[in-house]
């Protein structure tokens, strides 16, 4: 490709040799991140419309079921998805002071807390389908309606934030890896910082999660 | 590095001879060049077209007579069909439609760039076309078949239904991921690869078309992945939130459907009308009359798109003022495609035109679309939509709309743009033979249609009251005429692929960028990114200067 050189010299002054399908452009990039992002938004956005639509029609019934969900593991996630938060901001920050230790340190606490918080959704989840608390359990069928959409709302959204949770793990792992290779270097750190964009955004979306099932009522 | 000689040897290969990494079948299903990519798509939505075409055919022949006509075709059968044709039509051919064959094609060389921003991306979204296709087929053979829901997916039945509802629907969910990669990537790209010069009213108005497009698919996208993503929950673990018997509500389904499915069809549409900016002008040696109108048009049908979509649910509970509202957005919506109509027609007057077959395909788009759109501020409007509601009229609507819109729309492209993709020319007196065909069959199939609607035939039935045969044999025969002209453009293509005369540079004196690369271009597009200055199609003016000073 080397039959490129000098072509384009304009636009792309560093990397004058890279073909086109390689050519290097952070803000291209960071544009698509956010717009991936939007779709997220999107995503979620429809199910807190799903969620507004029951509440107000079941307002009573999310009331006693909000009561069910335990405050303290809910706000306890919170912190630690908050933490996680912090940590991978202060990863990016430590990459581009060209600390790559302290980077890797970071990257890899805000996975750790990102793992801490499914562990709690796991004992949270268990305790709530061993009371019989779960879609289509015999319990959940003598409930009233509202209860029951409720809990559906429940496993379905913060289910999907799990995903997303667990999404971003791999993604943040991944990117450790690359860090560990030397493939994000503080002179082109611009995949980590999309991934952390991405953490944020789960982030986020638990801080509002956390008030429409935890304390509703 | 500035000053450094080009060392570029001028007989660069074409793109469809350069030979990369890889060999075979495998240079091009792991290529990431643009135009190879635009094949790729074009070459699997054909082959799905072919095949929603002959389900289309089955139903028109079922109801060819009342009662059973084809021997051992049941009414459920016939319900798998049309589902199958529906979900085929929408998913695998309108929907990636122009901008995955001619955006992915044409995009990144109109705007002078080398390729789109994310081209790796870009072939993952085939790949998630494929993929979802593949499982869509996989639910024809596996399991009760084929859903038999309609393209709609509507609950409660579809969360009834003991057909492979979920299998259909993850397809349909993960074909929903390459339209959205598709339009991130084609954003992001006519936000940072334009020429220099290129401003954004100097971009083609195909271009334009395509970012509006692209808004549309990114923003309505996910709504829809997360429809279909609860019915497949409801479907394995009882949520709760569609079935009525755990309070849930069914209405909350077709209102989140058709959140998306309405901007949808300006997904659909809205690059097809692009194409058409690009094709009148040419024909008509003359600079667009009205580009700024156009292009905001295009911006605004999509954001004015997202606001009517309960037009599909006027018989559904709702209250008085909703209805009124809904319908009066409805009626606004059409302005903006009114006024691309005006203006294309206002173009053409006192053009020197040059009547071939991508101008005859166009023309015939503005007559079909122009029926589509006025029948439907017939569905928009309160009164008439209960009486037509379900009906036939209905299926007339929405054929003359996608099919006569989007799909002559497309064809108008292929016959613009196939010199440019293949280096070759098609044999033009075959195209106004096939095109007559194809006219006069399409509208024998489809204004029959809104007559039977009209006279009150349910849509989705596989049988009908024996008064209404007339038409329906009226429809029948205009399917086998218009198939038979879809063979044969079809036969004009494969065929002028390979054996047609070599095809110049710019065969219709076109002045947007695609038409000063060689046909086929070269691999990267341009060895150096050109210079824009003036309108975007200035070029016509100094013709069109030339033309007036002749006089
Ligand atoms: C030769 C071509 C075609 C023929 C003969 C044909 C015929 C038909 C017929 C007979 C129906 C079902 C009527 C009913 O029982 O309700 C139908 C439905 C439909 N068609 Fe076509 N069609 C053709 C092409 C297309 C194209 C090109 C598109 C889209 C671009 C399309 C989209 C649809 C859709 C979305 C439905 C509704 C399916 C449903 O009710 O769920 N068709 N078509
Ligand atoms: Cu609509």
């Amino acid at each position: 490709m080397s039959t490129l050189v000098g072509t384009h010299s304009e636009d792309l002054p560093e990397h004058a040799h890279a073909p086109a399908h390689e050519h290097r452009d952070d803000t291209a990039a960071k544009i698509g991140m956010w717009l991936f992002l939007f779709t997220e938004l999107m995503l979620f956005g429809i199910l807190f419309l799903v969620y507004a639509v029951y509440r107000s029609i079941y307002s009573e019934d999310f009331h006693h079921a909000a009561l069910e969900l335990n405050v303290a593991l809910g706000s306890f996630n919170t912190f630690v998805l908050l933490t996680s938060s912090m940590t991978m901001a202060m990863s990016i920050a430590a990459l581009q002071k060209r600390d790559k230790n302290l980077s890797m340190v970071l990257l890899l606490a805000t996975i750790v807390l990102g793992a801490l918080f499914m562990v709690n959704k796991y004992f949270e989840w268990g305790a709530k389908i061993h009371h019989g608390l779960y879609p289509a359990s015999e319990h959940m069928r003598t409930l009233p309606h509202g209860e029951q959409l409720f809990y559906g709302l429940y496993y379905t959204m913060t289910g999907l934030h799990g995903l997303h949770v667990l999404a971003g793990m791999g993604l943040l792992s991944l990117m450790l890896y690359f860090v560990v290779r030397d493939k994000i270097r503080p002179d082109r750190h611009v995949m980590l910082e999309n991934s952390g964009l991405y953490w944020h955004l789960v982030d986020l979306i638990w801080i509002f999660l956390l008030p429409l099932f935890y304390v509703t009522t | 590095m500035a000053s450094t000689v080009v060392t570029h040897t001028p007989a660069v290969l074409n793109y469809l001879e350069e030979k990369g990494r890889h060999a075979g079948i495998l240079s091009w299903v792991l290529s990431t060049d643009h135009k190879r990519i635009g094949l790729l798509y074009m070459y699997t939505m054909f082959a799905f077209f072919g095949v929603g075409v002959l389900m289309g055919l089955i139903l028109r022949l079922e109801l060819l007579t009342p009662g059973p006509t084809i021997p051992g075709f049941t009414a459920n059968m016939y319900n798998a069909v049309f589902t199958l044709h529906g979900v085929i039509m929408i998913f695998l051919f309108v929907i990636p439609g122009l901008p995955a064959i001619f955006g992915n094609f044409c995009m990144p060389i109109m705007i002078g760039a080398r390729d789109v921003a994310f081209p790796r991306l870009n072939l993952l979204s085939w790949y998630c076309f494929i993929v979802g296709a593949g499982i869509a087929v996989l639910a024809l053979f596996t399991g009760q078949g084929f859903p038999d829901t309609g393209w709609t997916f509507y609950v409660p039945y579809s969360l009834r239904t003991g057909t492979n509802v979920t299998l259909g629907m993850l397809g349909a969910f993960i074909i929903g991921w390459s339209s959205i990669l598709t339009g991130l990537n084609f954003l992001v790209t006519i936000h940072r690869m334009r020429a220099p010069g290129m401003g954004w009213f100097q971009m083609p108005l195909f271009v334009w078309a395509l970012y509006a497009t692209a808004w549309i698919q990114v923003i309505a996208t996910p709504v829809v992945g997360i429809t279909l993503a609860l019915v497949m929950l409801e479907r394995a673990i009882d949520v709760g939130i569609f079935n009525p018997a755990l309070g849930g509500d069914p209405i909350l389904f077709q209102h989140m459907f058709w959140i998306y499915s309405h901007p949808a069809v300006y997904i659909m549409i809205l690059p097809a009308m692009g194409a058409i900016s690009e094709i009148i002008p040419t024909f008509a040696g003359r600079t667009i009359f009205g580009y700024k109108a156009i292009a905001l048009s295009s911006l605004s049908i999509a954001s004015v798109g997202y606001l009517v979509w309960a037009h599909h649910m006027f018989t559904t509970p709702m209250s008085l003022a909703a209805l009124f509202v809904f319908s009066l957005l409805t009626f606004f919506v059409a302005i903006p495609s009114g006024v691309k109509v005006f203006n294309w027609v206002a173009t053409l007057y006192k053009g020197s035109i040059d009547l071939r077959s991508p101008l005859l395909f166009a023309l015939s788009f503005i007559f079909l679309f122009s029926i589509g759109g006025l029948t439907g501020l017939a569905n928009g409007a309160l009164g008439p939509n209960l009486h037509i509601h379900d009906t036939y009229f209905i299926v007339g609507h929405f054929h003359y709309v996608m099919f006569g819109g989007t799909g002559f729309g497309l064809f108008a492209a292929l016959h613009y743009w196939f010199p440019k993709m293949y280096g070759r020319m098609y044999n033009e007196r075959l195209a106004w033979y096939y095109w007559a065909l194809m006219f006069v069959g399409f509208n024998m199939l489809y204004f029959s249609m809104l007559i039977l609607g009209m006279e009150g035939n349910p849509r989705r039935y596989y049988d009908y009251l024996p008064r209404f045969q007339t038409w329906h044999v009226v429809s029948t025969v205009g399917s086998w005429i218009l198939v038979a002209g879809l063979l044969m453009m079809a036969y004009n293509f494969i065929r002028s692929a390979r054996r047609g005369a070599p095809a110049p540079a710019n065969p219709w004196g076109g002045v947007t960028l695609e038409w000063t690369v060689p046909s086929p271009p070269p691999v990267e597009n341009f060895h150096e990114i050109p210079r824009w200055e003036g309108s975007a199609y200035h070029g016509f003016e100094k013709l069109q200067r030339r033309r007036s000073e002749a006089q």
